[in-house]
């Protein structure tokens, strides 16, 4: 068993208009110095020995993320 | 014999009746499809309607995507059949492959709800030849994800191309890049778009009758073929 995070966000090009939100909220709860947010999604995947690498990418590729919208990273965590 | 149009609903489709509802408007016989189930049953054409199917959990259409139904559409699809995606159908499309981009959550992060004009771009599709190119018609619209995103390459080949169906027009609504409210596929067999036609049919029930054209075009469109 392996534990694996699969991190999913827009593109830098592509409009965030929740990230903005979140953004333009913080100056009005009195946090001041934050400049921009970038909200995105988490995932956390158990999955056994025979998931291999290349699945997991195919996982990301394919379903979690849309390649038109999304950038994303997959990686192994401690077991 | 009268065309058969099917009409798939999924878990959380909100649209189906209206869309079947159209579909006899238009003197065709409405056929009901289901998610879990690959049979098309022998339909002409198929409407991917509204709604919020799986929750719109991870995102909009991706999970109705990959439903058992939805790769008997991808392939009939690619074979020329007319397949007519809304709102939530016009995002499974997407996420299908079957069209280019993505929607994302509204500029204004509000659910939009309101009758919104837009302008036919090209009637050179299954779904819009009954239209004059520039007509202006009145439809429904009621969502949140419907901010249409692609990348600028991408967007350049549907301009040029002449895939952009819909425009919003007095003011993007949403975001949209380019103003897109709807756009079709390069054989203009399969359409998608953000506003309801199918809530437009009759003026008892919608704001004009405009969006039954669209229904009417794809009964054409089955007779020639």
């Amino acid at each position: 068993m392996a534990r694996v995070v699969v991190d999913v966000m827009p593109k830098p090009e592509i409009l965030d208009p929740q990230g903005q939100a979140v953004a333009g909220a913080l100056p009005r709860l009195g946090f001041q110095g934050v400049t921009e947010v970038r909200q995105g999604k988490h995932f956390e995947l158990e999955v056994d020995d025979t998931v291999d690498d290349e699945t997991l990418a195919k996982i990301a590729e394919g379903f979690l993320a849309n390649p038109v919208i999304e950038q994303w990273t997959v990686r192994r965590v401690a077991e | 014999m009268s065309a058969r149009i099917g009409v798939i609903t999924f878990p959380g489709t909100l649209d189906d009746g209206d869309a079947a509802r159209a579909v006899r408007y238009a003197d065709a016989e409405p056929v009901s499809l289901w998610h879990a189930d690959p049979d098309l049953q022998g339909v002409d054409a198929v409407v991917v309607p509204g709604g919020f199917s799986y929750g719109d959990y991870l995102r909009a259409g991706v999970i109705a995507r990959f439903a058992p139904v939805m790769n008997s559409v991808i392939e009939a699809a690619h074979k020329g059949m007319p397949v007519l995606g809304i709102c939530n159908g016009f995002q499974i499309l997407c996420e299908a492959g079957l069209l280019p981009g993505a929607m994302i959550r509204n500029a204004g992060l509000h659910f939009i709800c309101r009758d919104q004009w837009l302008r036919v771009e090209n009637n050179n599709t299954a779904w819009t030849s009954r239209y004059e190119q520039g007509a202006e018609i009145l439809v429904p619209m009621k969502n949140i994800d419907g901010c249409y995103m692609a990348e600028q390459a991408t967007l350049d080949e549907l301009e040029a191309e002449g895939r952009v169906v819909f425009r919003y027009t007095g003011g993007n609504p949403n975001g949209s890049r380019n103003d897109i409210a709807g756009i079709r596929s390069a054989n203009g067999r399969v359409v998608g778009l953000m506003p309801h036609p199918e809530h437009a049919i009759d003026a008892l029930t919608g704001p004009s009758d405009d969006g039954l054209g669209m229904f009417y075009s794809a009964v054409d469109a089955l007779v020639k073929a």
